[in-house]
Order: structure tokens, then sequence, then C-alpha cells
């Protein structure tokens, strides 16, 4: 977040190398979570709602990454599993595949629509500009009840699952493997796209415009690419968290909700892939013992947290944890540092 | 749609206007200086109007008159901008001046979240309403329409006069020509002697006082509630964006076309209403991307 | 001495350009003929419209009146990216580069963009141009600083790449704000001396603002003498440099 923050074209290690800690640890990290329902049965739901909450984190992961903040990133979480709720209650049986790709395809669309307009505007206008249409569409939910069922939401009903009706413990446990799965996968395209030509290219959004107009590209068009991408991860997370829920609700696209993302995001290190995930299942865990004793103070932590981050911390928590491990020294001298290494 | 339906929403839209105008002013004044957006405003409203139905809530049971209220409105309003607005500058926007755009915004928006809550603490989620001054100065019958003169004729007052009063302090008193001064160029402004620091502060504390005077100004029309200060933000920076940046005077002009375009819209379709700003606001901006009074900057290369 | 008259059209020409700002009129019906394989070297006092030429031909402003012609076919209207995609790539006196990316990285970008390379899971650092771009770099003399972020590079440093990261786009004509400023003077002809070869290797027609004399007539095979929003003069390096009228506005300037 801090202006002299690089990223590094690559987040995993170099070629040939032996695998880094932080290979391992990620490796290790994602087969503890795949042993989740065996181990901590109870917190299967907890966990895979955090997975789709990062899945989410991630895409607004991707704007940062451009120096660009969303307030409003919500609304195409929302848009997804509004499309999902209501394929499933138009065509009852539905499969998950289906109703995943609806979900995702309705984020897509309304991400390139909504994208149009906003990749004209940078900054303050880019933040806010997210947030005044994910009022609108709140709105629109609130306020067309007889569609939406208003505040209530709309019940998703519990799709086949490759033509299978599943029984609702083995569809938790499909929706949670699929859940690591997408994040493996993903995550893993995400890191890909950051260091690829096109992600790069996305990423000079944040140091210099001018230049990039006079490399014969168009800053709006490679603004767009990336936007439609973390709106098509923000789809994938608003999917897959209704699947887990059951129910839709207007909250799904409250701005309390993009704010949350926005918080992952910064907490986990902003423009970090791992730290998208790190963050939300932190937060998650976190958010449900605190609720006990802090639920009517929860923004109020949050936003101090906030603070706190960004005045002492910038780098997040995969800022901490590299400092830990040694990984990569102190932002901005990582190239130098290896130069000098060889 | 017949004349007094016509009359009403006219009515309706302009005291709107007028009081999203002294809140959108505050926040495009912030910006004009600043170049700082400030996410909390629609909190130091929101603020601005629970103070002041506590404060007269509690006089009025004591046995004052409702014309009492207007003192406290204006006490309520400097509160908010010196209890709030002054440590807000000083604690925490002036350790970030030279920070990226987006993590001032990330800041604002942190405190945003904080004082959300804090009303919560404060104030509960019950909603309050106490519009006992709203008819305190009476009311005005145009024809056939009757129509209270707090909101016809004292709201718009108030923000003709607030417009007018900004314009000649910034423009016509020393430390308005300081404020414009430190706005072109800050390092220049400082290089002659002018205290930046100082000005900041001034400027979000009178910016703060705004939003608290639009909330108090408001609280009487409106039950006050948890998440009235997210709407203001909202609809404000609709104003202000709409407007342009920064933009004082074109502030009063989207404040009019959004609040009559909302007000209309209660009337003819009123599930749409809450929607008409932002639309307003898009379709200014599809057309004039820097807003109606901005213009556009080019950068030096 | 009037502008040197080839058969053909001219590489670049422009036609009447007039822009104000506010009351300063920093182009005054400016007509230039720029023609192919020969460098131009633009001189003239601060403030006579030099860099606003430049933001003209390239699209960056657009004139009030007249017309930019790129071998004869109108490009004023078009965006810089465009006119970039037809061969006129651009160096400014502040470089304009990612500041948060490494120097190599900023031409494997320019590399990337002209290649329209797409595929989302090769990485930058991959492409087929790493080669040619690191040829590039060390035809620059920054070879040495290749995995460097650019914040950490000198003025002088940042200039270079700023030209190469141009170069890299294969131009057929590139335009270059003051290339030796930033530079320390000592080292000002040994810059101009690498950027020449660079610019004759890659075939590559130059149009450059310079204060420098001394490199105007080493390097140049045309000088333009702008004044006042306008071209003054165009000649020769010896002509120009032996008028009266630039001795007395532009290099008495440099003097005092």
């Amino acid at each position: 977040m801090r202006d002299t923050t690089r990223h590094p074209t690559s987040d995993s290690a170099k070629p040939g190398a032996m695998p880094s800690i932080r290979a391992i640890l990620t490796l290790l990290g994602i087969l503890l979570l795949a042993a989740v329902p065996f181990i901590a049965p109870s917190m299967q739901l907890l966990i895979n709602l955090a997975l789709a909450k990062g899945l989410a984190v991630l895409g607004v992961t991707v704007l940062l990454r451009a120096g660009q903040v969303s307030f409003g990133h919500a609304l195409f979480f929302g848009i997804s599993a509004y499309v999902g709720a209501f394929l499933m209650a138009s065509l009852p049986g539905a499969d998950l595949i289906l109703v995943l790709v609806a979900g995702v395809g309705g984020a897509v669309v309304s991400g390139l629509l909504v994208g149009l307009f906003v990749v004209r505007y940078r900054g303050i206008f880019f933040g806010m500009l997210n947030l005044a249409f994910s009022m609108i569409f709140w709105s629109i939910l609130e306020k067309f009840y007889h569609v939406t069922g208003g505040a209530d939401g709309i019940r998703l009903a519990r799709p086949s699952v490759l033509g299978m009706a599943m029984e609702r413990a083995g569809f938790e446990a499909v929706i949670f493997y699929l859940s690591i799965v997408l994040m493996v996968v993903l995550g893993w395209f995400t890191l890909r796209w950051f260091a690829s030509p096109v992600g790069q290219i996305f990423q000079t959004i944040k140091t210099n415009e001018t230049r990039l107009e006079y490399l014969g590209l168009s800053p709006r068009r490679v603004l767009l690419s990336g936007y439609v991408l973390s709106a098509a991860l923000c789809g994938v997370g608003g999917s897959l968290m209704a699947l887990t829920q059951g129910v839709v609700t207007p909250e799904y696209v409250w701005w309390v909700r993009s704010a949350e993302m926005v918080f992952i995001a910064v907490l986990g290190g902003a423009g970090s892939v791992r730290g998208a995930f790190i963050g939300a299942l932190i937060y998650e865990v976190v958010r449900i013992y605190a609720s006990a004793f802090a639920g009517d103070i929860w923004q109020l932590l949050l936003g101090s947290f906030l603070l706190v981050i960004i005045l002492f911390a910038p780098g997040g928590i995969m800022g901490i944890a590299d400092t830990l491990i040694g990984h990569r020294k102190k932002s901005g001298q990582r190239a130098a540092t290896a130069e000098e290494a060889k | 749609m017949n004349l007094t339906i016509f009359l009403l929403a006219l009515f309706d839209g302009i005291s709107y206007a007028a009081l999203v105008f002294i809140v959108a002013l505050g926040l495009t004044l912030i910006f004009g200086v600043m170049r700082i957006l400030n996410v909390a405003h629609g909190s130091l409203y929101a603020i601005g109007a629970y103070v002041t139905v506590s404060l007269s809530g509690y006089f009025l049971a004591l046995g004052f008159a409702p014309v009492f209220a207007f003192p406290l409105m204006i006490v309520s309003a400097a509160l908010v901008g010196v209890a709030l607005g002054g440590p807000i500058e000083w604690l925490l926007l002036r350790r970030i001046y030279d920070k990226p755009e987006v993590l001032q915004l990330l800041v604002t928006f942190a405190v945003f979240m904080i004082l959300e809550d804090v009303q919560r603490l404060v104030w509960g989620s019950q909603p309050y309403f106490e519009a006992r001054v709203l008819q305190a100065l009476g009311n005005v019958t145009v024809f056939g329409v009757t129509y209270t003169v707090y909101q016809l004729i004292l709201l718009p007052l108030v923000a003709t006069g607030l417009l007018l009063g900004l314009r000649f302090f910034l423009r016509r008193t020393v430390i308005g020509k300081l404020i414009l001064a430190t706005t072109e160029d800050r390092e220049a402004a400082q290089s002659i002697g002018i205290d930046a620091d100082r000005v900041f502060l001034f400027t979000f504390m009178v910016g703060a006082v705004l939003a608290g005077l639009g909330g108090a100004l408001a609280s009487p029309t409106t039950s006050i509630l948890p998440g009235m200060g997210a709407d203001m933000i909202v609809l404000s920076f609709a104003v202000v964006a709409t407007a342009g940046l920064g933009q004082i005077g074109g502030a009063a002009v989207a404040a009019l076309m959004i609040g009559l375009g909302r007000s209309f819209a209660v009337y003819v379709w009123p599930e749409v209403a809450v929607l008409v700003p932002y639309l307003i606001m898009v379709l200014v901006l599809l057309v004039r991307p820097e807003g109606l009074f901005g213009s556009p900057v080019a950068r030096k290369i | 001495m009037s502008a040197t008259s080839t058969s053909g059209t001219p590489l670049l020409e422009t036609r009447d350009l007039v822009i104000r700002f506010g009351g300063v009129t920093a182009a005054d019906n400016v007509s230039m003929q720029i023609e192919a394989w020969r460098n131009l070297a633009i001189i003239g006092p601060n403030g006579a419209g030099k860099t606003t030429f430049l933001n003209i031909c390239t699209g960056w402003l657009k004139p009030q009146q007249g017309k930019v012609f790129l071998e004869g076919e109108d490009i004023s209207a078009l965006p810089p990216r465009k006119i970039v995609r037809r061969g006129v790539a651009r160096a400014f006196q502040i470089p304009q580069l990612f500041t948060e990316h490494t120097a190599l990285e900023n031409l494997l970008i320019s590399a990337a963009a002209r290649e329209g390379l797409r595929n989302p899971l090769q990485s930058l650092h991959r492409i087929r141009q790493r080669d040619e771009m690191m040829h590039l770099l060390d035809l620059v003399n920054c070879a040495d600083v290749a995995d460097r972020v650019v914040v950490e590079l000198s003025e002088g440093q940042r200039k270079l790449i700023d030209i190469a990261v141009a170069l890299a786009l294969k131009p057929r004509l590139l335009l270059m704000d003051e290339p030796t400023s930033g530079v320390a003077s000592s080292q000002k002809h040994e810059v101009m001396e690498i950027l020449v070869g660079a610019l004759a290797e890659a075939g590559v027609t130059s149009v450059f603002v310079e204060h420098d004399m001394g490199i105007v007539s080493r390097y140049a095979d045309e000088v333009a003498v702008w004044n006042a929003g306008n071209v003054q003069l165009r000649g020769t390096p010896e002509e120009i440099l032996e008028h009266p009228d630039v001795i007395r506005d532009v290099i008495g300037e440099e003097v005092a």
C-alpha cells in the first residue's frame, strides 16, 4: 500500500531453486484446510465462509495492485449470489456447475458494464463510484421486494451435483472441497496473471499512465481487463457464499461487506494473493469469537485496526510474515539485494 | 400531476436540496483545499443530528420553548467541528498528506467505520424523532399548499447564506485568502510564511461544522437512525461529483438537480426515488467526466 | 534558408498548428516538415513552444487549428496511443517510467506492448524478446542496472532507460525532449554518442529538443530554431549557428 511498496514479479519461488519456505508453508496450509472436516468438523462451515470471502478479497486485491481501491465490490459478490438464487428458483434441481457459471457470468457481465464507466476514473472517484453502484443495487434489492424478497432475501435451494441430488452433509462437503480447489486454482491463476505481461501492464496503472499511453496502450482498457477479473473473483466468492448459506440477502451487497473486503485485503497484505486468504481466515475466526463480547463494537475495532495497519504496518500480515522468515527484504530493495547476492 | 402535487414535490426538493447542499459544501471545501475526500463526513452529519436531538430533547423537557432548539443546533455543529473534526485532522490526516490518495481514502474510511459504531454505542439503534422545532416558525400556504416555514424558507436561506458567506470569506478576508493560497500551491504558501498546518486544521474544522450543521438542521425533518451517515456520504459525494470536486457554487446547482429529481420521483415513481441522485450523477459523469463545473486537468509532461 | 526540400511525402508534417493557453500562444501557425533519416534538433528559449510542438505531434494536446500528418495520413484527431502504434515514439524531459518496476521490466513491458502479448500464464521475464531488450539496455549502457528498481536509479540512467523504452517499440520516428538534461555536463557527449549509435543501429529518425549548442552542431543533420510559438529559422547546424539572430537570441541566452 505504501507508495514504495514493490510487488515481486512472481510470488512463487525462483525456478530451479529448492522449494522455498513460503511454498512449503503454502502447501502445508492447503493440506491443513483440506483436513478440517476430519480434525475439526465444527469449523467446517466457518472455514468455508472464510474461503468464499477470501476469493472475493482476492478480487479487491487485484485492484490494489493497480493502486485502486473499490468500496463497492460487494456488488459483484451479490450479483453472482442473486443470479444463482434466481436460477434455482426458476429451474429447480439445476446443477451446481450451472449455478456457478451463471453466477460468475452475471458478475463478469455487470463488471464489464460498471467497469466501462468507472475505469474513466482513478483514486477517490474510482472508489466512491464503485460504492455508489453497490448502493444502487442494494436499493433495488430492498425496494423491489416482490421480486427480490426485500430485506429477507431469497432462498437458494440446494442444486444437484453432476446430476445427483445431494443430502445436506454431502453437499456441504462438496462445496467445501470445491472452495479449496477454486482457492488453489484461482490463487495460482492470479499469481501467474500478476507475473504475466498483461498483469504487469495492469500494475503500471499505479505508477505511470502517461508512459502506458505512449506504449500504444489504452490505460482504460488495461484497467478494465483487471476490473473484470476482479469482478469475476468476487462473483466466485459470492456464489460459494450463497451455496454455503442457502440464502441470499441484500446484506451481500451492503457497503459494510465491501468495506470488509477492503479491510481484509489490507490486513492480509495489500496486493498479496496468499494474504487475501490468510487474512480472510484470521478475520472470520476472530469475528466469530469476538462477536460474543465485541459484537457491538465490531466496526469500531475494524476501523481502529485498519488505521493501525495503514499507519504502522503497511505490509499487512504477509509483510510481517515475510520479515519473520526473511523471504523479502525491505520493499523496494528486493531486486537490488538479489543482484548483489549473485 | 396536478398543481398541488407539483408544488409539494418542488418544496420537498428545495428543502431537501438545501440540507444536502450544506453537507456537500463541507465535503467539497475540504476536498478543494486539502485534496482529501473525507468519507467520515457522513458520520459527522449523523452525529450533528444525534447531538441536536439529545440536547433539544433535554432542554425542551426542562420547559424551554421549541425556538431554543436553534441555538442548540449551532452548538451541536460547533461541537462536531471542534470535538471531532479537530482531532481527526490533528491526530490522523496530518500524518498522511504525503501518502497516496487511496491510502488517504482508506484512513477516512476507517474513521467512518469507527464513528458508525460510536453512534450506535452512544445513541443505540432505536430511531429518534424530535420535530417540535419544525412548527416553531409556523406554516406558509402557497396556492393552497401548506408547508413549514422551517423547510421552505429557513433551510434555503441558511444554505444560500452559507454559499454566499463562504464565497465572501474565501475571496475577501485575509484568512480566506490564506486558504486559497495554500490550495493553489502549498509549498509556495509555506515559503511566504503561511502555516499550512493551521490552514488545514481550520479548513477541516469548518468542513466538519458544516456537516454537523447539516445534521442539526435535518434532525427535525427526519428520524435519526443508524445508517443515515452512510446514506449521506454517498449522496453528498454524488452532489459534489456531479458538480465537479471542489466546485462550491456548482455544488448548489447539483444539489438542486438531485434534490428536485429525487422529490419528483417520490411522487411519480416512488420505488426508484432513492436511485435518482445516482442516476443523475452517472448521466452527468457519462457526458462530462469532470462534473458539470469541473475542468479537465491535463498532466504536464 | 528555407526547409530542405525533398521529393515525396515527409515522414511527419504539420500545417498551420495553433494552440493557445489562456493568453499565451504556444503554437502560432506552425508548419513543419520532418524528413525521414534526417535527425532534427529543435532549439530555442524556454517557453518558445518546443515541448508543446512534441505534445501536439504525438496527440497529447489537440491543436485549436491546423493538422498533423504522418506520411500523408491525417493523425490530428488520434490519441497518443494510436499515433504510437503508427510508429512515433516519445522520450520525455522528465522520464516517464514505471517506477516500481526494474529497468529491464520497463523494457519488457514495452516489448510486450509492441507485440500485444496476451497469454496470462506466461511470465513477463520469459518472453521471447528478453534478449533483445537486454541488448537494448546494453546499447544505452544500462545493462548493469537491469534488475534495479527505477526509483533507485540516477536521473541520467532514467533518461537513458526512458529512451530505451521508446526504442523498444521499434518506432520509425523518435521524439526526444532534452535527452541530455539531467545528465552531468561532462557526460553529455558520451550520452549522445550512445544515443546516436543506438538510433542509427535501430534505423530511427529522431527529433530532439536540445539546449546545448555543442551537441546540436555535432549530432543534428538539421536545426529548427523556435521562438514565440513558431519556427523562426531552419537549416543545417553550420548555417544556423552562424546566424546573427541565433547568436543573439539563443546562444546569448545560454551564456547569460
